[in-house]
């Protein structure tokens, strides 16, 4: 039997990835405490705001387990906030960060909430767009050398991959689409 | 690709905000240093308004929305989003915040009602709105006019949390009524409930409301917000609670640990230490009816 697939539960919208995650035959787990990541064999870090899961992830040392994790090979798919917290660098700001993907993103991108919107995304390796739904969305405006672009919206980049390490500006956990959650749960 | 930019006019949009607010703290901030301590204490969102709940108390006369100028100020200062109230049913007030481009509304019984009849149709705006509630056909009704969150009213600014408790009791109460009865007593239900028929259907499918049910109205202790979290709300704002305490950082930070820890009590224990004085509070139980904010939207 696979281990749970782990789903950040520090704060944002943990409870649709699980759904996702129901939905494509895993079990979810809320994860936490560095015990409860140690039960999972992926994690998937959701939308949110990143200041505050930030904060919470210094302070009772989960960012340092993710951090650990990570270096023993565990995937990881940050979406939106998951994505900032992902990323080496955040664009005129200093904030805390995981630093495991080689990207600089920019905060609200887009602008505020009344700039937020859905359109249709065409992705790498998958044959119909998906629909990306952008909520106050970062993207991403710097990527190192192993970094893959998966997706641009425009000429703005908003899906990256560096080995088993995924970041989406949008919310697939949003949709009815489960094609994302499905091949994350893959890997 | 063809980028055909459509803004959140969809329902998707509005309530994903309300989703990645959850499991957080909102707090009412007066000034731009007050908004970046919230912001550094781990708040998800701040409330600008130029006095906090338990001032317009104090103060009486007519409460109306904030000065544009001390809202951008805000927006300025923090990453964070900026949340401001309107009065129920001005919803020319609403249209002014919504032109400021802050990112949630709060169509607020904290202020005075502008319309005692209608609320604001909040389905033609842009901007999401969250609006008080305290039962379920309040709830249902706002949901109705294109409310994307919802928050139990409590009484603001009173520092006694006993009201947020019995509204959001009613609410999760009659949830589990709605889902226990007969389909064909929905009709009778929702008639008693003065709530829409499709609504009160959608509450029972789901077994909850069909937006993020938040907390709000006289939270003062990081044993306040567990407690309303333990009571079903997703997410709690915080008003006077706060910046009328003696340590606004330490109380801020500790209140925003208690929601995420709110089912461990020995974590709860160590957060809860040396917090200074909590606000003082007035018991809302000797709270004159004509002085109770709650009585304010239908």
């Amino acid at each position: 039997m696979s281990s749970p697939v782990g789903v950040l539960a520090v704060q944002g919208d943990f409870e649709k990835h699980l759904q996702a995650v129901a939905d494509v035959g895993r079990t979810g787990m809320e994860v936490r405490t560095p015990e409860d990541l140690a039960r999972v064999d992926r994690l998937i870090l959701p939308g949110g705001e990143s200041t505050t899961v930030g904060l919470l992830l210094q302070r009772y040392g989960l960012g340092e387990a993710i951090r650990r994790a990570a270096a023993e090979g565990m995937p990881l798919w940050g979406t939106c906030m998951g994505m900032i917290l992902l990323a080496k660098e955040i664009e005129a700001r200093r904030q805390f960060t995981l630093g495991l993907m080689d990207i600089a993103v920019r905060r609200n991108a887009f602008g505020a909430q009344v700039h937020s919107f859905e359109d249709a995304v065409e992705l790498d390796g998958f044959e119909r767009p998906l629909l990306g739904v952008f909520i106050r969305a970062p993207i991403v405006v710097r990527t190192g050398p192993e970094v893959q672009v998966l997706a641009r919206y425009g000429d703005r980049i908003v899906a990256v991959r560096q080995g088993v390490r995924l970041g989406t500006s949008f919310h697939p956990e949003l949709t009815e689409d489960r094609r994302l959650h499905e091949w994350f749960c893959r890997w | 690709m063809a980028a055909t930019f459509q803004p959140a006019k969809t329902w998707r949009e509005k309530v994903g905000l309300a989703e990645m607010l959850k499991g957080g703290v909102i707090m009412d901030v007066v000034t731009p240093e007050q908004a970046r301590i919230a912001e550094d204490a781990g708040a998800v969102a701040v409330m600008a308004l130029e006095r906090v709940p338990a001032d317009i108390r104090r103060d009486g006369g007519v409460a109306r929305m904030s000065d544009p100028e001390l809202i951008l100020r805000i927006k300025e200062a923090v990453s964070i989003p900026v949340m401001a109230k309107c009065r129920i049913g001005h919803f020319v007030e609403a249209e002014i915040l919504e032109a400021l481009e802050v990112d949630f509304i709060d169509e607020s019984e904290v202020l005075t009602p502008a319309d005692e009849e209608n609320h604001v149709d909040k389905h033609r705006f842009t901007v999401p709105f969250v609006c008080g509630a305290r039962n379920l056909g309040e709830a249902l009704r706002r949901c109705a006019e294109g409310a994307a969150m919802i928050r139990t009213k409590g009484e603001a600014g009173t520092g006694d949390v006993v009201e947020a408790v019995r509204h959001m009791r009613t609410i999760m109460a009659q949830i589990r009524r709605v889902q226990s009865c007969r389909e064909d007593e929905l009709y009778v239900l929702a008639k008693e409930m003065q709530a829409p028929l499709e609504f009160v259907r959608m509450v029972r499918e789901l077994g909850k409301l069909p937006v993020p049910n938040f907390s709000a109205g006289g939270i003062a202790t990081p044993a306040d917000a567990a407690l309303m979290m333990k009571l079903g709300a997703e997410s709690v704002f915080v008003g006077s609670g706060i910046f009328k305490s003696g340590d606004p950082a330490r109380r801020a930070k500790a209140i925003v640990e208690a929601v995420l820890f709110h089912n461990d009590p020995k974590r709860l224990a160590e957060i809860s230490r040396n917090l200074g004085e909590p606000m003082v509070g007035i018991s809302a139980a000797t709270v004159p009816p004509e002085q109770q904010m709650a009585v304010r939207g239908w």
